[in-house]
């Protein structure tokens, strides 16, 4: 559905987006995933036409269909519809803007409300939701069309943990019915959540595939360690250990053998006098996934 | 066109609710007429003056009565001498002493020169000079009529009719209402409308609009004609106040009045969506129209006539759409000359909303592309 080739940005001395190739294909959730700057939102707005590329190509629909037929819903990273107007009046003036009749645009609203849980708020102003509902609304003026695609930048940054689980609750339900999704994120977690992942770094894609072929693409293992001391960087230093990260409260640490890492991790913590609480292997995280695949591009 | 009624309906909405804008509307005609109307007095009257009559005779207040008769001066009979007088000068009480010396009145009836000492606050010189003129030309009177009796003439040799069209009487407000008018138009349509439409993309929502299949120019006009509507609503209303407070009277065509005022209307709108274009940030726009309405006010012939004016302070003038908009309503409203005469004056402001408006257009389609 969406094709981009050789996709390029430079904004001034700075590449926003180097040499992107991507295919997303009809059905998929196609998340496009990494850390703030790494250039998703210049993509995103690309492959919607606001910006010319500076090299490359993107192709909607098999170039079949021209965007103006609006066949694919957009919603912005930043919050952008009218808070002055309430929540209805912003989706009739979406609908209008597509030349839908009132009585469409009404029948689709309530059903997508009804789905988005929006419903009670019909007649509040967009600027009196909160965070979340906003970022539904937002969604709902963009279903409103009734894309068969939709393409979402970063909705969930800044949201709730519990608005986010619901709204990528909503995303399946949608792509259940059908629709394409295409979304970008910050936030690694919700890699785990799509059917597919490209990792974006500095501009450039790292990876691509399903969450699973990611995991199986490092090598390494992981072991997660809980201690007493937050910092524990200088594991990295051991000669069994690749690379040791930060992660929440714990820590994960890259090994390419665990048994005799696991032995010198713990001589040296107590060495140091630091006490384990926990340290066993567990499956890599799509976290791990970037931290590893980014390294490598680093050296 | 369904879209650009959406984006029309979508305009009047948000008009509607934003308060504050839309009590400038209003309120800034009315404050703007007001204060201008009444405080600006390019013709000084009631000077408070300060006398020190040291001859109290019936020759120094004959003289005294044709100063106050004239409207001009506010008499006030000083007892304390010379030294009141400059005191009075000194911390602002009077504006004008005249001192009348204790042998005026012999002086007359000898047919010798009677001397009146006319103190003047100069530091003022909007008062001071109609103070000098109006002494001058009541000494001038008297002395003409002592002339005619001893000369034993009937007629005075010359007779210089001078007949001010127009506005006969002089009132300032004939002059000012409908060159506020003007200055109205623009305040809002530049300012207003440049810091509208950036807060519009500061709050994102034209990234949203871009996606939609709504064009450019679609998006332009349903963003200008609801401001076209409030700039006409503001001159409504200005031309009521000016004739219902200032009784300015309406001397040439309404409809024509109307229909040139379009020209300057979208011209200032140029401007506006220019700046909106160019500025950052809403604070920035504010900065910009500010940049723009200070030479409207003081080049443009508003407050001083444009002949007093240095040669390059002129041609900056002529670069500035008021100016062509105040000789069109003043011509209309006080002259009650139409169209024909006005010619060259619509063709400018036809030059400048077909370069504004480009301008925006082109620049406005490489803010998205
Ligand atoms: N309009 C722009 N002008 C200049 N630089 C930009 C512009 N938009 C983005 N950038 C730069 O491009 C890089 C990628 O930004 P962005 O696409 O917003 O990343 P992300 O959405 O992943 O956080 C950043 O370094 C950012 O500063
Ligand atoms: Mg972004």
């Amino acid at each position: 559905m969406i094709e981009m080739e050789a996709l390029t940005k430079v904004f001034g001395g700075i590449t926003a987006v180097s040499e992107v190739s991507l295919r997303v294909e009809q059905g998929d959730i196609f998340g496009l995933v990494g850390p703030d700057g790494a250039g998703k939102t210049t993509l995103l707005r690309m492959v919607c036409g606001l910006i010319n590329p500076t090299s490359g190509r993107v192709t909607l629909f098999g170039g079949r269909q021209k965007k103006d037929a609006g066949n694919f819903g957009y919603m912005p990273q930043r919050f952008s519809l009218c808070g002055d107007l309430t929540v209805m009046e912003n989706i009739n003036f979406f609908g209008s803007l597509y030349k839908l009749d009132r009585k469409t645009v009404r029948e689709r609203a309530d059903e997508i409300l009804e789905l988005t849980k929006l419903s009670q708020f019909k007649s509040r102003f967009a600027e009196d939701l909160s965070g979340g509902m906003k970022q539904k609304l937002a969604l709902t003026c963009a279903l409103v069309i009734r894309p068969g695609m939709l393409i979402l930048d970063e909705p969930t940054f800044g949201v709730d943990p519990e608005f986010r689980k619901e709204f990528w609750k909503i995303l399946y339900m949608l792509n259940r019915d059908g629709m394409t999704i295409f979304v970008s994120t910050p936030y690694m977690d919700e890699a785990d959540l799509c059917k597919k992942v490209a990792l974006l770094d500095r501009g450039k894609i790292v990876a691509v595939g399903t969450p699973d072929q990611l995991k199986k693409q490092i090598k390494n293992k992981i072991i997660e360690i809980k201690a007493d001391v937050k910092d524990l960087d200088f594991l990295g230093e051991l000669p069994e250990v690749d690379d040791a990260s930060f992660y929440g409260d714990r820590y994960h640490v890259s090994v390419p053998v665990v048994e005799p890492a696991k032995i010198s991790i713990s001589r040296l913590l107590s060495e140091k006098g630091i006490a384990i609480s926990f340290m066993e292997e567990i499956t890599p995280s799509m976290e791990d996934v970037f931290v590893s695949l980014t390294e490598k591009e680093v050296v | 066109m369904s879209r650009i009624l959406a984006i029309l309906k979508k305009e009047f909405l948000q008009m509607r609710r934003d308060r504050l804008t839309l009590g400038m509307v209003f309120a800034l005609p009315l404050f703007q007429l007001l204060l201008f109307g009444y405080a600006i007095q390019t013709e000084v009257k009631h000077i408070p003056t300060a006398v020190f009559d040291q001859s109290l005779s019936a020759e120094s207040r004959d003289m005294m009565e044709a100063f106050s008769a004239s409207g001009y001066f506010d008499v006030y009979y000083s007892t304390g001498g010379y030294a009141e007088i400059t005191n009075m000068i000194d911390s602002g009480r009077a504006k004008v002493g005249i001192i009348f010396p204790p042998d005026f009145s012999e002086n007359l009836k000898k047919g010798d020169t009677a001397t009146v000492q006319v103190l003047v606050d100069a530091s003022d010189s909007m008062s001071s000079s109609t103070a000098i003129a109006t002494a001058n030309a009541i000494g001038l009177l008297k002395s003409q009529k002592i002339f005619i009796q001893k000369a034993q003439l009937t007629n005075l040799p010359y007779d210089i009719r001078v007949r001010p069209w127009y506005n006969p009487d002089g009132i300032t407000a004939y002059y000012m209402v409908p060159a506020i008018l003007g200055i109205i138009v623009t305040m809002t349509m530049v300012m207003m409308t440049a810091v509208a439409i950036v807060r519009e993309r500061e709050r994102g929502t034209l990234e949203q609009l871009m996606v939609t299949p709504i064009r450019s120019f679609e998006l332009m006009i349903g963003k200008i004609v609801p401001y076209i509507g409030l700039g006409y609503l503001q001159i409504t209303v200005a031309l009521l106040v000016g004739a219902l407070v200032f009784h300015v009277p309406i001397r040439g065509s309404l409809l024509e009045l109307y229909v040139l005022t379009l020209f300057f209307i979208t011209a200032s709108l140029g401007l506006g969506i220019l700046i909106s274009n160019i500025a950052k940030n809403q604070m920035q726009a504010f900065q910009m129209s500010f940049f723009v309405l200070l030479p409207s006010i003081m080049l443009s012939g508003f407050l001083f006539p444009r002949e007093a004016m240095p040669l390059v302070i002129q041609y900056i003038g002529d670069i500035i759409p008021l100016t062509y908009y105040l000789v069109i309503i003043r011509g209309i409203v006080l002259k009650g000359i139409g169209f024909p005469y006005l010619v060259s004056q619509v063709a400018a402001l036809l030059v400048f909303s077909v370069v504004l408006v480009t301008l925006s257009i082109i620049k406005f389609k490489k803010k998205i592309a």
